[in-house]
């Protein structure tokens, strides 16, 4: 799997390109600024983006740009957005750039480098991974249709999937048994009248509804 | 503050019209008398709670025929006489302070003495001059001067002049300003609290965390561990310590994305939906910008709050050089702008730029609060969404 990286603080950089390869990545290209981001995301052989968000010019939103517009050029290409903080606003933007194949964290869950790494896999194999800040905001809100359908429990699924975990970790992190989940996962399934389909997608569409995109 | 603009292409009134003038001023002097008497008669009965009454009527009935007047002289003379009250609370006593301390109020009741007498006796003449035929040929010539003295000494009384209200304005950018260096020093000693009770009381902790794994490591390594883990989630507390402090300074969203975008960020984080619509052109200057936004989010936070409601919007506009921004929400109403601190400090704020904060919340709902503060916008600019600049 071969990574573009942009980051413009050299020590961060260095440090994800550590972590990254240290997990079997290849950085081919790492980036501090947003024109040699453009050139480096022109590369063919990029199989996906790690990109933060704030980036020299302008130091603004110019990684969150560069990610939608590549995604437009390039259709499910696979892109983590890092950030020093978190915008549902800009969560609804990944999410509507195409199905799936997207991930949005705070650059400090890069410190657990177990779920980062797995995060950045998830969402190259087509997954989507959303910061639980996001996750917990969302969950605040006053319920609305469709989602007051879900039961409780359902819901605590649901925010996990959103998450970007798997059957298995939702099972983990709840303390009951996986066929357990896949019994919820059926049934949001169900109650949100998504079409049987292939799995992973269904579950991106689960996340997309829940945050009304 | 009125900007004064005197347009010559304004077409001055003919003899004809000013004895119109003229006329309504003569047959004014009736009701003038009345009123006067029910200001003397409502002043001497304060009292006894009657007089409070009688002046309930007065004031608005002495305000609205002093309008009339004063519109007139603006005609006579060219330039419209900006109307000069301090604005009046609604509710059944709140009028009385701002009233009484209002020097317009007391200027009304000088100018009546006047309007009633010398004015009179000139606006008489003007209608004389006329009815006594032979007298026409004057009153053709006279009518125009005639009326332009009377109206000079109605303005005379009736508006502020140059100095007055240069005087006014120095009042009020003082206050203004006093608030704000008030407003400042509280801020910065807010951020010390935080970032000391914050950010660098957690970092104290990590480095002795750190400092006792470092310590331990040889006899005891899955202690050190343990203190290495608490280090670590110690450093997460302290990073989103941090990121809060920095959205109270200035959001990051805000910096990319402009009043429009911010506010629409602030408004998916809210418990209820939120409708944000956003007309603006441009972008405001910085400062306008960053008041604006702490002055939405704070009322956005006070809807979450107190009001109950199932629904809330917010507009921002840009008309005739002034920024309009309003939130209004469904819910159960009754806001009191007084009473929060949060709502004083986001009035105080918009003060800075002569902006101005106006709630209407009846019991019962809607609340609707505008924010207006006068700015020019930056050249316009293309939607943030579009291709990556």
């Amino acid at each position: 799997m071969r990574l573009v990286l942009a980051e413009d603080h050299a020590l961060l950089r260095a440090g994800l390109t550590q972590v990254l390869e240290g997990a079997g990545f290849t950085v081919l290209h790492a980036v501090d600024n947003e024109p040699e981001l453009q050139r480096a995301l022109r590369d063919p052989s990029a199989d996906a983006a790690v990109l933060d968000v704030r980036l020299p010019p302008t130091h603004t939103d110019e990684g969150l740009r560069a990610a939608i517009a590549v995604r437009q050029e390039r259709p499910g290409f696979p892109v983590m957005v890092l950030s020093q903080y978190v915008e549902q606003l800009y969560a609804r933007e990944l999410l509507a750039s195409g199905d799936g194949a997207v991930g949005y964290l705070l650059k400090d869950r890069v410190s657990d480098v177990t779920e980062f790494v797995e995060g950045v896999r998830r969402v190259a194999a087509g997954g989507t991974v959303l910061d639980p800040q996001v996750v917990s905001t969302v969950m605040a809100r006053r319920r609305e249709e469709p989602l007051d359908r879900l039961t409780p429990r359902e819901r605590e699924v649901l925010a996990l999937m959103a998450e970007g975990r798997s059957n298995a970790a939702v099972a983990a992190r709840l303390g009951v048994t996986e066929k357990a989940v896949l019994k919820h996962v059926s049934s949001i399934f169900a109650k949100l009248d998504l079409p049987v389909d292939e799995d992973d997608h269904r579950r991106v569409r689960a996340v997309l509804a829940w945050l009304h995109v | 503050m009125t900007t004064e603009t005197s347009t010559p292409a304004q077409r001055r009134p003919g003899p004809w019209r000013l004895t119109g003038y003229a006329a309504v001023q003569v047959l004014s002097v009736v009701p003038l008398i009345v009123l006067l008497v029910l200001w003397i008669l409502g002043a001497a009965l304060v009292l006894v709670w009657a007089g409070l009454a009688i002046l309930a009527v007065a004031v608005p009935a002495t305000r609205w025929l002093v309008g009339v007047h004063r519109r007139m002289a603006g005609r006579v003379l060219g330039t419209p006489l900006p109307e000069p009250y301090a604005p009046v609370p609604p509710g059944p006593l709140a009028w009385v302070r701002p009233v009484v301390s209002d020097p317009m109020t007391w200027r009304d009741l000088g100018w009546i003495l006047v309007a009633t007498t010398l004015g009179f006796a000139v606006s008489l003449l003007v209608i004389l001059l006329l009815l006594v035929v032979v007298t026409a040929p004057v009153w053709w010539f006279a009518a125009p001067p005639l009326m332009r003295l009377r109206s000079q000494v109605d303005r005379f009384f009736l508006a502020y002049s140059r100095t007055e209200r240069l005087e006014q304005r120095v009042q009020a950018l003082t206050e203004s300003r006093a608030e704000v260096v008030d407003h400042s020093a509280a801020e910065l000693r807010r951020l010390e609290r935080d970032l000391h009770d914050g950010a660098q009381a957690r970092l104290v902790a990590l480095s002795m965390s750190l400092g006792m794994a470092d310590a331990t490591f040889d006899q005891d390594p899955e202690a050190a561990r343990r203190l290495v883990r608490d280090a670590r989630e110690t450093t997460a507390a302290a990073i989103g310590d941090l990121r809060s402090v920095v959205r109270g300074i200035h959001p990051p969203v805000l910096a990319d994305r402009g009043l429009g975008g911010a506010v629409q960020a602030v408004a998916l984080d809210m418990p209820i939906p939120v409708e944000v619509q956003v007309r603006l052109p441009g972008r405001p200057p910085a400062p306008v910008e960053s008041a604006l936004y702490f002055a939405v989010a704070e009322c956005l936070a006070n809807v979450g709050k107190h009001a109950g409601a199932r629904h809330a919007w917010v507009g921002l506009r840009h008309e005739r050089g002034v920024l309009v921004a309003t939130v209004g929400d469904d819910g159960k109403g009754g806001a009191d702008p007084a009473a929060g601190t949060g709502m004083l400090g986001v009035r105080r704020r918009l003060a800075a730029f002569d902006g101005t904060m106006r709630v209407s919340s009846p019991v019962g709902g809607p609340t609707l609060v505008t924010l207006e503060v006068p700015c020019a916008l930056s050249s316009p600019k293309t939607t943030p969404s579009s291709a990556p600049g």
